[in-house]
């Protein structure tokens, strides 16, 4: 059974006229990298609220449908079992790390599970070493730059052991190399535990080559959905999806007369594509 | 009075003897100056009370900011000397009560600046405080510097598009903080909204039985301070009792004319 | 004119520091401010208004030193744009909200509301005149921060970090309004690190290095500067990186945009074809 399964949900929020999502149907399978996207207000950051039960329980208002994450409803269940699957990573790192030492701030989801001490301190090691911070362990967050920030708030969330990673504009406020460092940890997470990420991303020149797929919603609901080299195309640029730059050139010289056997979405594949071209 | 005083309470992560002692034999301390501090009127006790902090001030490397917290309450400290005094009590009276609120602020001065929210809220939880409680608590510490930042950036803003805080009649004055006091509430409740969505992603309060990962433990010097401040307690309440201290002479007062005089 | 002196600062408790930086500003130039977090970016502009004042050194607005003046009568000639408008937002309407700035700075009714009904409808704010500002979504506070700021029509205009949290067509939008800005003769000064926004908007770039300038350049040959970069954690916009690749190619090395790109390959693609 896939690990998130989505059914006609539509959700509107108390006191909204109009529904934020609108019969969204898809599902993702274990060990995916799904990139969710779409301009402003398109209801992408609904879908996360979902995926971990802030809605319906932290957001009131009516939803219809339904959503299975790791076979449990988010109906049913309430948002504090759904986080011991799904984990997520919030846009500003300042608010939701609270502690005055990352090592807390790491123990403080299994620590609110109720585990043992011995297991909890097993954990922040393991969740401090995969997200590479281990020698920021004694130091106050908000003395870390936004990067370290972000990758504290990620081992914060692994070690509650999710199965489904949630990130929702992780590299909004992050510098450039941050922002590609912070992805890059994300991937990995990714290959090397398998583990189902659902990240919410603009910057998709920066995080589209490592996605296997892309939803790109509007107006809350699911427009295109389908590998990064399939739909960051034109149908995606008028519905104002920044689309990676190399991807667009790629467009436009295939309008030029440039052949490409297929769309390239990272600046490697662009780079050996028209060096073929521009080599007799 | 200005947004700096608050750098008198702001918690920062130094290594001293003071700093690291457990929070709970620095509480009891604390307490202790607080007590003695109400229990006397004397001048000259009150004087010993407050100065004797000074070296604890000292070995927390600590000076600048406290003399910041002393210069934020130096307003109210004369307050409180100008209504004493205005009200008939004796120069030396007024004097003792200004005093006395110095000591009390120092105190807690002290205690803030050099315990961190976080093992504060262990020290609660040790005694029995439900944790959403303790919790509560050392996130509203935690939140006063970041909060404190949040109304120097909408001071800033406003400044920028031409609000003058310093001109106009007292009415305009007050006026004035409202394009202050607006933008800060809606970001303090945004703030709490965002940390609420953390927690409740991080199972908060899914259970009361917690086990920390960081544990407070007392070492000597705690057990020593606690000791000590319980018995020197109990020298002050046997003194305050027994011994009537000496009172300087000093005859200042208002006029026996003075309407309001008690 | 802005100019600054051997500009000295620091916070009186420690924190982001300026080292000395000398800059030259000229009246209608487009400059773009970047570096890493924590470089002094936003220090810098907080004294382009007389929020802060150097420590050592001089600032000066179009040759008036900001010592002499008041941040309210400097404001007059440069507009500062916050990054967040949640930190400037107070008032019950956004009518009321651009029209503050206005009320502040003493001009007759008239005049504030013919200009605050100009601006909102400059910045396609007129539908929300009457609405609360904080029922608004994040872009459009944001372009109500903005309007409130370009309401008094300062000779100036300073944007800190404009394009965090914007989606694609926003930023699309506050590109050309920022183009707007300069073709009207406003001198634009930006704080951003979105190297992705200023390769397209081709502004002067002033990189900022542990409170000192780094590099100061066209567009085209900064963010084309790999040493430079990386030392202000920035990378070369996608286009510029694709170039680069192609370095042994002879293909031109300063160029970031896409449009500029197309041209150049398909140039060297109908060479090779000729050759063919």
């Amino acid at each position: 059974m896939p690990t998130i399964v989505v059914k006609d949900l539509t959700f509107t929020y108390l006191g909204s006229k109009k529904p934020s999502i609108s019969d969204l149907t898809f599902s993702v399978d274990e060990g995916q990298f799904v990139i969710l996207t779409g301009p402003s207000g398109c209801g992408k950051t609904s879908v996360c609220r979902c995926l971990n039960g802030l809605i319906p329980h932290f957001y009131s208002g009516e939803l219809e449908g339904d959503l299975t994450v790791c076979g449990l409803s988010i109906r049913e269940k309430s948002t504090s079992e759904l986080a011991r699957k799904v984990g997520f990573v919030f846009q500003n790192p300042e608010n939701q790390l609270f502690s005055l030492s990352v090592e807390r701030d790491v123990a403080f989801g299994p620590e609110n599970l109720g585990l043992p001490r011995s297991e909890t301190r097993k954990r922040v090691d393991w969740a401090l070493e995969v997200t590479g911070i281990s020698g920021l362990r004694y130091r106050a967050p908000y003395e870390l730059s936004g990067g370290q920030q972000q990758r504290a708030a990620i081992a914060a969330v692994l070690a509650m052991k999710p199965e489904v990673m949630v990130l929702d504009e992780p590299t909004s406020f992050l510098d450039p190399k941050s922002a590609v460092d912070i992805l890059k940890v994300v991937h990995d997470l990714n290959k090397t535990l398998g583990m189902t990420i659902v990240l919410v991303e603009h910057r998709l020149d920066l995080a589209s080559q490592y996605a296997d797929r892309v939803i790109i919603m509007d107006k809350g609901e699911t427009i295109l959905d389908g590998k990064p080299s399939e739909v960051l195309g034109e149908k995606a640029r008028l519905i104002g999806v920044g689309i990676p730059r190399i991807t667009l050139l790629a467009q436009l010289l295939q309008k030029d007369g440039l052949s490409f056997a297929s769309i390239p979405i990272s600046v490697e594949d662009a780079s050996v594509a028209i060096r073929r071209l521009l080599s007799s | 009075m200005s947004i700096k005083m608050f750098d008198g309470f702001k918690f920062t992560r130094l290594s001293t003897p003071i700093h690291n002692m457990d929070p709970r034999a620095k509480f009891i301390q604390t307490i202790g100056f607080f007590v003695a501090a109400l229990i006397f009127s004397n001048v000259y006790a009150l004087l010993a009370i407050f100065l004797a902090q000074i070296p604890l001030v000292f070995v927390a490397r600590s000076t600048k900011r406290w003399l910041k917290s002393m210069k934020g309450g130096a307003m109210l400290a004369i307050l409180i000397f100008v209504m004493n005094f205005v009200t008939g009590t004796t120069f030396v009276f007024a004097l003792s009560m200004t005093i006395r609120f110095l000591a009390l602020i120092s105190s807690f001065s002290i205690f803030f600046m050099t315990t961190s929210p976080d093992d504060l809220g262990l020290a609660l939880q040790s005694m029995r405080i439900p944790y959403t409680l303790c919790f509560t608590f050392t996130t509203a510490v935690r939140l006063v510097p970041t909060m404190a930042v949040d109304a120097q950036t909408v001071v800033d803003a406003q400044k920028s598009r031409g609000l003058e805080l310093d001109k106009g009649n007292l009415l305009k004055r007050i006026r004035n903080y409202v394009p202050i006091l607006i933008p800060l509430i809606v970001n303090a409740i945004r703030r709490s909204v965002e940390l609420a969505e953390a927690l409740e992603s991080r199972a908060f309060g899914t259970t009361e039985k917690r086990e920390s990962l960081v544990t407070l433990k007392m070492n000597r010097l705690d057990y020593v301070t606690i000791v000590a401040t319980l018995t020197l307690l109990a020298i002050v309440v046997y003194v305050s009792l027994n011994v009537t201290l000496p009172t300087p002479e000093i005859p200042i007062r208002v006029p026996d004319i003075w309407p309001w005089k008690i | 004119m802005i100019k600054t002196e051997n500009l000295h600062f620091a916070y009186p408790t420690g924190g982001d520091v300026l080292n000395g930086i000398d800059l030259d500003i000229g009246d209608s130039e487009f400059v773009a401010i970047m570096g890493e977090n924590g470089a002094g970016k936003t220090t810098l502009i907080k004294h382009f208004n007389g929020l802060h004042k150097p420590t050592k050194g001089r600032v000066s607005i179009d040759n008036i030193d900001t010592r002499k003046r008041s941040v309210a009568s400097i404001s007059k000639d440069v507009g500062l744009v916050f990054q967040n408008p949640d930190h400037q937002l107070f008032c019950e309407t956004v009518e009321e909200e651009v029209a503050f700035s206005l009320k502040n700075f003493g001009y007759d009714t008239e005049t504030i509301d013919r200009r605050t009904n100009a601006i909102l409808e400059t910045l396609d704010l007129s539908q929300y005149a009457e609405s609360s500002p904080f029922t608004l979504s994040g872009g459009e506070r944001k372009r109500v921060a903005l309007a409130s700021v370009l309401v008094w029509n300062p000779k100036h205009v300073i944007l800190d970090e404009p394009t965090i949290g914007q989606d694609y067509q926003q930023k699309d939008r506050l590109r050309n309004f920022i183009l707007q800005l300069v073709s009207q003769r406003k001198t634009v000064v930006m704080v951003t690190h979105d190297v992705e926004f200023v390769a397209e908007c081709k502004p002067r770039v002033v990189l900022l290095s542990a409170g000192r300038v780094a590099g100061d350049g066209p567009a085209r040959e900064i963010l084309t500067d790999d040493v430079l970069l990386n030392g202000c954690s920035l990378i070369r916009p996608q286009i510029s990186s694709l170039m680069h690749s192609l370095r042994d190619l002879d293909v031109s090395q300063d160029i970031i945009d896409v449009y500029s790109a197309r041209a150049c390959l398909v140039k060297a693609y109908e060479k090779v074809r000729k050759c063919q």
